[in-house]
């Protein structure tokens, strides 16, 4: 990975949106690499890469339009490099840019509801009438059967969005700066039980891009290349009612794939961009991911070791939870590993970083994907 | 709904959910709900129970399948209730739940008829009915023992 780029703003709103910002983010990731438009020959768009690629005037000979949700990003470097490992393309851009925030002010944009999937679908018929709210509806029965199974509690969950919060208060883009407690976790309004507001993600605009090319090209480049050192995907279901264990993610597939590819062990990671549209689903992470046994997310995090100071570092941009969440959030996740391995993060730097897995969850805990990434010093 | 305002008798009840529609492979199960019959698909080479209805058995790709009346019998498997629905016709709080049926198969359903502070997970539950606007019922869950459990 040689480019990266990301914007978001503590209003919650961007400028630009649509392929502007695309563009923008692509031209940024560009400069940060030191190439330009003309060296790129493969194009991944979790909506279409055909018309992004067509918007850009290039013909890209590697496409993937991939879509699995939030992880499509970590499928994209996954899928970008086997690609160039094949021979099939030199340089690939991935971008993403969503501003669901400006759009609703502007009384456009998507909203979803009952309208949004025409005609019979398993969805449609099976889950849609009986009024679980969407998307935390499905994340709160994974925290209830959870709480059920192994006697996580809500202050755990909440430690969660408060070690996150300790991070975003070093992040000048963050939505959200100020320190945050428990108690105020607690005392936020409950949405779908168990879930309170702050155990939801953000909805702001934001955007991001990465550049990848071949470790040989890497090296004469601007920034010091990170290797993607290994990737696994794996899902296990589309609907919340398909998932076959509510409290273990097709995660522990991707991620023991990726770890294994790596020849990295969990012990070996010095970051962890954990993908957190709700608190729970970054105590799944940490669970399938094995940084702790399945069922001791809750205690494992109690003490703060994933906040500044802790132990395993997670989320050190703020994450969904607290810097922003546009919908899909996966590639902010890759551009903080990135820029985290570069040694470019100033006060919230992760000293000595030199291993970090970015973990992509997409639709309702459905699709997971895994990208371990290291410094040269790693190879 | 007999206390919906300006309601007229020549006026087809406007549906209050999001009310499920019906596909080919699905025909069968939504006509056996107007007699509040509630069927589940099996494959005849499996002997498996199917979820959710549909053209080939997920465990062969055969498509001998035949529907049989379930005892709609069942154990909460996780729930949640929801304190601010999207749908502003369904006032919270309600009980949305993932229900694991005897013949071990999963759907999800609401549970009705119990306070949603009192639900909890493997809770006994048995099948309930809702009428939808068209004459179908959509299937529900109450406690088993519940007094108002059977039908409405
Ligand atoms: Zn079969």
């Amino acid at each position: 990975m040689v480019g990266v780029a990301d914007d978001a703003s503590p209003t919650g709103e961007l400028e630009l949106s649509g392929r502007a910002l695309e563009a923008r983010m692509i031209s940024e990731a560009l400069e940060d690499a030191g190439l330009t438009l003309a060296d790129v020959d493969g194009v991944c768009h979790a909506g279409s890469s055909m018309g992004l690629a067509e918007f850009l005037g290039i013909h890209p000979r590697f496409t993937d339009s991939t879509n699995t949700g939030g992880s499509s990003y970590e499928v994209h470097v996954e899928h970008a490099a086997a690609a160039i490992a094949a021979g099939l393309c030199d340089v690939v851009i991935g971008v993403y840019a969503s501003t669901p925030r400006s759009d609703r002010k502007r009384g456009g944009g998507f909203r979803g509801g009952p309208g949004m999937m025409m005609g019979p679908n398993p969805m449609a018929e099976w889950e849609m009438p009986y009024g679980l709210r969407m998307p935390m509806g499905p994340y709160a029965m994974a925290a209830t059967r959870h709480m059920s199974q192994y006697g996580t509690t809500s202050e755990q969950l909440a430690q969660i969005a408060v070690s996150t919060r300790q991070w975003a208060t070093m992040n000048p883009k963050a939505r959200h700066q100020d320190p945050l407690t428990i108690e105020e976790v607690l005392a936020s309004p409950m949405q779908t039980s168990p879930l309170h507001l702050l155990d939801c993600c953000l909805v702001t605009d934001g955007a991001g891009a990465f550049v990848m090319t071949s470790a040989e090209r890497a090296r004469d480049l601007a920034r010091p290349p990170i290797y993607v050192l290994g990737a696994g995907t794996c899902h296990d279901h589309s609907m919340i009612s398909e998932m076959p264990d509510l409290t273990v993610t097709p995660g522990a597939i991707s991620g023991a794939n990726a770890f294994a590819m790596a020849g990295v062990k969990p012990g070996d990671v010095d970051l962890l961009m954990g993908y957190d549209s709700f608190t729970i689903t970054a105590l799944l992470h940490l669970e399938d991911l094995g940084f702790c046994a399945k069922g001791e997310g809750g205690p494992f995090v109690e003490d703060g070791k994933t906040a500044p100071g802790g132990s395993l570092p997670m989320n050190t941009n703020g994450g969904g939870l607290s810097y922003t969440h546009p919908g899909m959030y996966g590639m902010f996740l890759l551009v903080e590993a990135v820029r985290q391995l570069r040694g470019e993060c100033g006060v919230r730097q992760v000293d000595g970083a030199e291993v970090a897995v970015a973990h992509g969850s997409g639709m309702v805990l459905s699709c997971m994907s895994t990208i371990v990434m290291g410094t040269e010093a790693t190879l | 709904m007999s206390q919906t305002p300006a309601q007229s008798s020549e006026e087809k009840p406007k549906p209050r959910r999001f009310e499920p529609p019906v596909s080919p492979a699905t025909q069968a199960f939504w006509d056996a709900t107007r007699e509040q019959k509630f069927l589940l698909q099996w494959c005849t080479d499996c002997r498996k129970a199917i979820f959710f209805p549909r053209e080939v058995c997920p465990s062969c790709l055969g498509s001998s399948l035949e529907w049989k009346e379930s005892a709609g019998r069942g154990r909460v498997y996780t729930y949640t209730v929801e304190y601010r629905p999207q749908n502003p016709n369904l006032a919270g709080p309600y009980t949305v739940a993932l229900i694991d049926l005897e013949e071990g198969v999963r759907m999800m359903s609401n549970v009705v008829d119990c306070d949603p502070d009192r639900v909890s997970v493997g809770m006994d539950v048995g099948i309930a009915w809702e009428a939808l606007s068209d004459g179908r019922h959509l299937p529900m869950f109450a406690p088993t023992g519940s007094t108002t459990g059977g039908d409405q």
